[in-house]
């Protein structure tokens, strides 16, 4: 609980991970200081499988010793216990909450699976249907971009909220995909909104403190290629 | 009653997801225009309210629109504070936002397989579900509900899993068994539909069972039109 003498706060996690991105950025965001604990890829510490018996994945909060799973709902509670440090991340208007829950479902549900389809689906066809899907699911978000941020430079406004979370913890893939010959995914002229976002996001101490280099992750992607299945690694 | 003839709540008969919100509404007392939709033949309305998903349940409040039964319900709560359904602690909220999300993404894909599925795909997909159900009944252990003495936001979430999972039984032929190995879910099932808001807010059980017969005749494997 905010205001303990020396609250223990860990997050199990991996440097790849964008899920444990997520988590990472919002911990900086709140300045909560953590012990980052790293899985190996391939896997499962005792700690982790006790924590989250029923996913078995990262990231994973354990704040007094108490676990918090899943990575939006782990920023969702960081948010609510560390209220008074660091910007809010959800915004004060009940609507405009609704709308980065919303989307964060849909980047969750539909954005997130269609990207990593355009680099591991198994055949040509699906591929290409992932790309179209990627691609259909950016330009929607460019447009809800120019409605949820109000002409500032984050959906949460002035300072990164919890939906460029959700989204700008994957721009580290993102970027390594357009370094191994994925489409070009964010377009100056067709998601312009989102291609300034992602600079500003990616310029952020936050962000840029969490956020792996693009090439640690090509190179990552390559080394782990064959055992790179389509369900990205944890949520 | 909390009047406001501002919500309106786009939504069909069948659907599980709309009724949670139906729950939520009347559990707070709010008043609402629901509206009927024939998803074979979608209203204007609802394609010019949800143009991203094109699916109920959407309410809109003060001409806002608000899709995904899960964001409705924390919206719901949030705009009207009596009886809460979501915690005041914030590990409490998490833990019951972690069972929703799991029920939904991962109960609702096994049910799912279950349903459409046949032979070998079809006993996996029941397997799964079992190991999901006893986490479940595990969480239940020493509560009358998920939310505690009175039911809520992870009870309204879960609550499709009351009557629509013994629908989908009943419609494709294949049996979960919770009854008979799961007695803490078993038991908060028959509490969870005695309570007045959930009992006299549900389809009719044999109306339902053939909808869900004909749309497996179908043959289709997309999700069901609705979240």
């Amino acid at each position: 609980m905010a205001g303990s003498q020396n609250p223990e706060v860990k997050l199990l996690g991996a440097w790849a991970s964008p899920y444990v991105a997520r988590a990472r950025i919002a911990l900086h965001l709140k300045e909560v200081q953590y012990e980052f604990l790293e899985e190996k890829f391939g896997a499962k510490s005792e700690l982790l499988l006790k924590s989250n018996p029923v996913h078995k994945k990262i990231p994973v909060l354990i704040h007094d010793g108490k676990p918090v799973c899943e990575s939006m709902i782990i920023v969702q509670y960081i948010d609510d216990v560390w209220v008074s440090s660091g910007p809010a991340l959800m915004p004060t208007d009940l609507y405009e909450r609704a709308m980065h829950r919303f989307w964060t479902i849909y980047i969750d549900d539909k954005f997130i699976p269609s990207l990593f389809g355009m680099m591991t689906s198994p055949t040509e066809e699906a591929k290409a249907e992932a790309k179209e899907q990627t691609m259909t699911s950016l330009q929607l978000l460019e447009e809800a971009f120019g409605k949820i941020s109000k002409g500032k430079p984050f959906f949460g406004g002035d300072t990164i909220g919890y939906l460029d979370i959700a989204l700008g913890s994957f721009l580290g893939w993102m970027k390594a995909f357009e370094e191994m010959n994925s489409p070009k995914l964010l377009d100056k002229t067709k998601t312009p909104l989102l291609c300034a976002w992602a600079e500003n996001f990616c310029n952020n101490e936050a962000a840029a403190a969490v956020l792996p280099e693009t090439a640690k992750l090509v190179e990552f992607a390559t080394v782990t290629q064959t055992r790179f299945k389509y369900a990205p690694p944890a949520k | 009653m909390v009047a406001s003839a501002a919500v309106r709540l786009f939504g069909m008969w069948a659907s599980p997801a709309v009724r949670r919100v139906e729950w939520a509404l009347k559990l707070k007392g709010i008043e609402y225009e629901y509206i009927e939709e024939d998803l074979s033949n979608k209203s204007s309305s609802l394609l010019e309210f949800n143009p991203i998903n094109k699916q109920v349940p959407v309410l809109v409040h003060n001409c806002n629109p608000i899709v995904e039964s899960l964001v409705i319900l924390e919206y719901i709560d949030e705009t009207w504070k009596d009886n809460p359904i979501l915690p005041v602690d914030p590990l409490e909220r998490a833990k019951a936002r972690f069972w929703a999300t799991f029920v939904d993404v991962k109960c609702r894909e096994e049910s799912r397989k279950a349903f459409f599925m046949e032979g070998e795909e079809k006993e996996k997909a029941i397997e799964n579900l079992q190991v999901q159900l006893k986490a479940l009944d595990e969480e239940l252990e020493g509560k009358k509900f998920f939310s505690g003495d009175h039911i809520g936001y992870t009870d309204l979430a879960v609550g499709w899993m009351t009557f629509w999972l013994g629908v989908a039984e009943e419609a494709a032929g294949f049996k979960a068994n919770y009854d008979v190995k799961f007695p803490n879910f078993s038991r908060w099932i028959k509490d969870f539909l005695a309570e007045p808001v959930i009992k006299d807010n549900l389809p009719p059980r044999e109306k339902t069972v053939e909808f869900f017969r004909a749309f497996k005749q179908l043959g289709s494997c997309t999700k069901v039109n609705q979240k």
